[in-house]
């Protein structure tokens, strides 16, 4: 009689452990850099296009993508540069973003000619994806040093739409499907069962939460993350560079992304808009969290994923997004009445 | 640089323009093409939503994601109403916007407590969650196909005295009449009472508060306004088309208002006009041309949009039409009426001089389980100037939060003129008569200083939203002016009242926030940390106003680090240290005790 619930939460959690990666990464965003980064979902789809592009033989888009990311960083500094009357360093500042593009180009051509193994692949399209990250930070959020949380929310936007269209422009409408990581059979425990690439999935979120948790609470760097997150004044004080912090975030904000897309196509497909819908589903989780609470974020992305799943079984599955979104509703009220001090939700 | 021209040649080139717009409107339905009416019609109504955008993002500083779910909302119920139940088509419109304003007002009351990214998220998920019910509950809304058109449902258009308005050219004259009657209507509020506190809500809400602005209805009436706004939308379109779809309502359809909103600028009203003519423009050719680019049919106009948006906020953030309102020279500032009828006094105390007006007792107040503040008790008395040292992080500040409510106290209790305020919001205390000034300036850069000053009357005038939307409120505007003015030339700046705040150096600001909160006509003034950052002649200058502000009768609490300041001012000084009172006395009675020069200079030094 539990052979039904089984199922579900099973789903769910697979589902929900994407969704926790997503959450994740928009929970170390803000909480570094204050920005809520809505095109959090098109980077799952850009490294899993990317692969895909990648066992066509083809040169994957992600590459254009990262190459005028470099020009509009080169150009960036070199405007700096010469601003500052520093025509040298404006020269240098040109040279490395074009050797650095020319030499990413090269190596994914070559790897998209040789018939690599798959799981070379994969990793080439999550470490390109990556490579968007310091990008990003550089030419989008660090010429605005103090945005407000809006603007930086709207910018984000205008993220979110453009990586939508260039995914529609380099992969077209239609769906694309991965083969699993490996062949084989699954776990079965009771009624669930977990296909190879379910146990995939969740052996290397797993392996991520751990290795996360290790970086923020062991390594130097990413206790400077923390220390940044919860005060930069006094991070900037301490010799923390809020730049610096600010590109880390951003670039493991968009890993993240990038190995959930590799991870879950396999099992869902993967077409240029499906990443928005992964991205909303993290932003859930992550609002349960308050935005700042890695552990809470991930424990409610994992409810989302589940709730989903039971609620388009037992009530709906046309009202099951509807439902899912309505999630918010009494979390933003719970949260809304814990606050009595005035001075908390100001800025 | 000069002016290229003279103020009175600004009010002309300035009138010329509007003249040439208002001449376009009545030639466009006499002369243009049924499809250009049709694409100026699709202008108005996003038009209009993107008003409300301004509004809510510009002015009050809140993002909304789910503008179009509004719309939709307006859209649908007036259709559903109407076609359904046959309700008269203004009567189904109105009931649109009403059922717009009941969800914004739920949605508010969830998030507005909260910082104002969660309204965007909230709005967001509101505009997937409404998708997903247009969508799905096909026997209301008609589902994927819609309601209307050639789905067969009767859907009645709106008619004028007989007349059915069917047709872009009858449509036209609705759609930019209620749009320019909105935008008359909402600059009229921006320049009243009301529309000056929505704006002061971007510098944060508590410096709002300190004028007696209760925050929470603020933004609430503003998000009220702009769902209205986009509900009237919804209403327009579901009746020009005759036909809806929940494409409508949108996150596509609300993010393309919210580009409409930043390109043509958030804060400005016309900016949403010029945004929403713009985007629609450019859309038509985009969706021509990005496919060639391309190679294959699509929405490619998206990768446009969106660089488009993001160069925008990076290199001109402030969009289309604040920036051609700063290249078009300024028209000359409407001059203030001194001899207006006086504002009504501010509220009154009958405390005696020389007792207490404000008294701590026992206060305490803790951070998780520091005591940042403890034990504390204090007077400070009608008529005096009392002074509130104390090192670094002697809980001065926390002190201040407390009287001001900003901060809850943890124990004890703060009575005003013998009324406890330990429990009121900051708004209510404000509206008692207590009215402070920033250690950290709250004032708006672009605004004159007047109009700063004119902030501070918030608690002592009366016009509201309709009285403000219907310049009802003139004669309490000229009041408020004068008044603000004369509070100008009290604090020394009354020279040039229409320059901007943020040409003015950090003394000055400091002044005009004095003036701003003696426009309250307060019982008790808070000063904070007043001479900080302050230059030595800047600060004579402050010292030299609080000691004639004191002669006129006014009661001062004084936060100040700077000893030189507090001892030439303060008729009675309490020293904290470690969040307790260390000592109080007059300023001679304090230099002396050694446990005060202990916890200032150091053991030796005592």
């Amino acid at each position: 009689m539990f052979d039904i619930p089984l199922i579900l939460a099973s789903e769910g959690l697979i589902n929900g452990a994407i969704y926790a990666l997503v959450a994740l990464g928009l929970v170390v965003l803000y909480s570094v850099t204050n920005v809520i980064n809505v095109a959090q979902g098109e980077f799952v789809m850009l490294s899993a296009l990317t692969v895909a592009s990648l066992r066509a033989q083809q040169v994957p888009g992600t590459v254009y993508l990262v190459i005028a990311g470099l020009l509009a960083w080169a150009l960036l500094d070199v405007a700096k540069h010469l601003r500052s009357r520093a025509p040298m360093k404006a020269l240098v500042s040109l040279a490395w973003p074009l050797v650095a593009g020319a030499s990413v180009y090269f190596i994914v051509l070559l790897a998209s000619r040789a018939s690599l193994p798959y799981l070379v692949q994969i990793l080439l399209a999550v470490g390109l994806t990556t490579l968007l990250g310091p990008i990003f930070f550089r030419t989008m959020i660090q010429p605005l040093p103090r945005a407000s949380v809006v603007v930086f929310l709207i910018l984000t936007i205008g993220l979110h739409l453009a990586l939508t269209g260039i995914g529609l422009a380099f992969w077209g409408p239609q769906p694309y499907t991965l083969p699993p990581f490996q062949s084989g059979s699954g776990l079965r425990l009771g009624a669930a069962y977990f296909g190879p690439q379910a146990l995939w999935l969740l052996a290397v979120v797993a392996l991520l939460l751990v290795g996360l948790w290790w970086f923020f609470g062991r390594t130097l760097q990413g206790k400077a993350l923390r220390a940044a997150s919860v005060n930069r004044l006094g991070a900037r004080l301490s010799g923390i560079s809020v730049v610096r912090a600010g590109s880390v975030a951003f670039t493991l904000s968009v890993f993240l992304s990038a190995v959930a897309g590799v991870l879950i196509t396999p099992i869902t497909k993967m077409a240029y808009d499906f990443g928005f819908m992964l991205g909303l589903k993290g932003f859930i989780g992550a609002i349960i969290g308050g935005l700042v609470s890695p552990v809470l974020a991930v424990a409610g992305a994992l409810f989302v994923g589940v709730a989903e799943q039971f609620t388009a079984f037992y009530i709906s599955s046309a009202y099951k997004e509807v439902l899912v979104f309505l999630l918010i509703i009494p979390v933003l009220l719970v949260r809304s009445f814990q606050h009595l001090d005035f001075e908390e939700h100001v800025e | 640089m000069k002016a290229l021209f003279s103020p009175g040649a600004a009010r002309y080139i300035r009138g010329g323009l509007l003249a040439l717009f208002l001449l376009v409107m009545v030639l466009l339905p006499l002369l243009a093409s049924p499809f250009t009416l049709r694409l100026a019609n699709v202008i108005g109504m996003y038009a209009l939503v993107a008003m409300g955008l301004v509004l809510l993002t510009g002015y009050a500083g809140l993002a909304s994601l789910g503008q179009a779910a509004f719309m939709g909302t307006g859209a649908y119920t007036a259709a559903i109403v109407a076609s359904r139940y046959g309700v008269n088509p203004w009567l189904a419109l109105v009931v649109g916007i009403v059922l717009s304003v009941i969800i914004a007002w739920l949605i508010g009351l969830v998030t507005l407590r909260l910082k104002g990214h969660f309204l965007a998220l909230a709005t967001l998920a509101w505009g997937l969650v409404i998708t997903g019910i247009l969508r799905n509950w096909i026997p209301v809304t008609g589902g994927s196909t819609g309601l209307g058109g050639a789905t067969g449902h009767r859907f009645p258009p709106l008619s004028f005295f007989g007349t059915e308005l069917r047709g872009d050219r009858l449509y036209f004259v609705l759609v930019w009449g209620a749009l320019l009657l909105v935008l008359l209507l909402t600059s009229n509020l921006m320049r009243s009472r009301v529309g000056r506190a929505i704006q002061s809500l971007r510098t944060g809400s508590v410096a709002a508060a300190s004028f007696g602005v209760n925050v929470q209805s603020l933004k609430m009436l503003t998000f009220l306004l702009a769902a209205a706004f986009a509900g009237l939308a919804g209403g327009l379109y579901a009746f020009r088309e005759r036909y809806v779809v929940p494409g409508i309502a949108s996150l596509d359809s609300s993010i393309d208002v919210l580009i409409m909103a930043v390109v043509g600028g958030l804060t400005s009203l016309w900016g949403a006009l010029a945004g929403a003519t713009i985007f629609v423009l450019l859309k038509e050719q985009l969706q021509q041309v990005m496919p060639l680019i391309v190679g294959r049919t699509g929405n490619y106009e998206i990768i446009a949009f969106g660089l488009i948006v993001i160069v925008v906020l990076q290199r001109a953030r402030r969009g289309l039409m604040p920036m051609l309102d700063g290249l078009l020279p300024k028209p000359p500032p409407k001059p203030v009426k001194e001899q207006a009828a006086p504002l009504p006094p501010g509220p009154s105390s009958n405390v005696a001089q020389g007792e207490a007006l404000l008294s701590l007792e026992g206060v305490g107040r803790n951070f998780g389980g520091l005591a940042a503040v403890h034990e504390l008790d204090f007077d400070v008395r009608k008529g005096q100037i009392t002074g509130l040292i104390g090192p670094n992080g002697a809980g001065k500040t926390t002190v201040f939060n407390l009287i001001t409510g900003v901060l809850q106290v943890s124990a004890g209790q703060i009575r005003f003129a013998g009324q406890a305020i330990q429990r009121k919001p900051p708004h209510a205390v404000a509206r008692l008569g207590i009215a402070r000034t920033f250690q950290h300036l709250n004032v708006i850069g672009s605004m004159t200083l007047l109009d700063n000053v004119l902030l501070g009357a918030y608690a002592r005038t009366r016009a509201g939203l309709f009285r403000g939307m219907l310049r009802l409120d003139r004669a309490e505007d000229e009041s408020a002016r004068a008044e603000a003015l004369r509070q100008l030339k009290r604090v020394g700046l009354g020279d040039d009242p229409f320059a901007t705040a943020d040409s003015l150096p950090l003394g000055k600001l400091r002044l005009l926030e004095v003036a701003r909160a003696l426009m309250a006509d307060p019982v008790l003034l808070l000063l904070d940390e007043p001479a900080a950052g302050l230059r030595r002649h800047e600060k004579e200058e402050l010292i030299d106003l609080v000691k004639r502000l004191k002669a006129e009768g006014a009661t001062v609490l004084l936060v100040e680090h700077d000893m030189e300041v507090v001892m030439s001012l303060a008729d009675h000084v309490v020293v904290m240290n470690h969040g307790q009172k260390l000592a109080e006395g007059t300023p001679t009675e304090v230099r002396r005790d050694p446990r005060v020069l202990e916890a200032y200079l150091g053991k030796e030094a005592a």
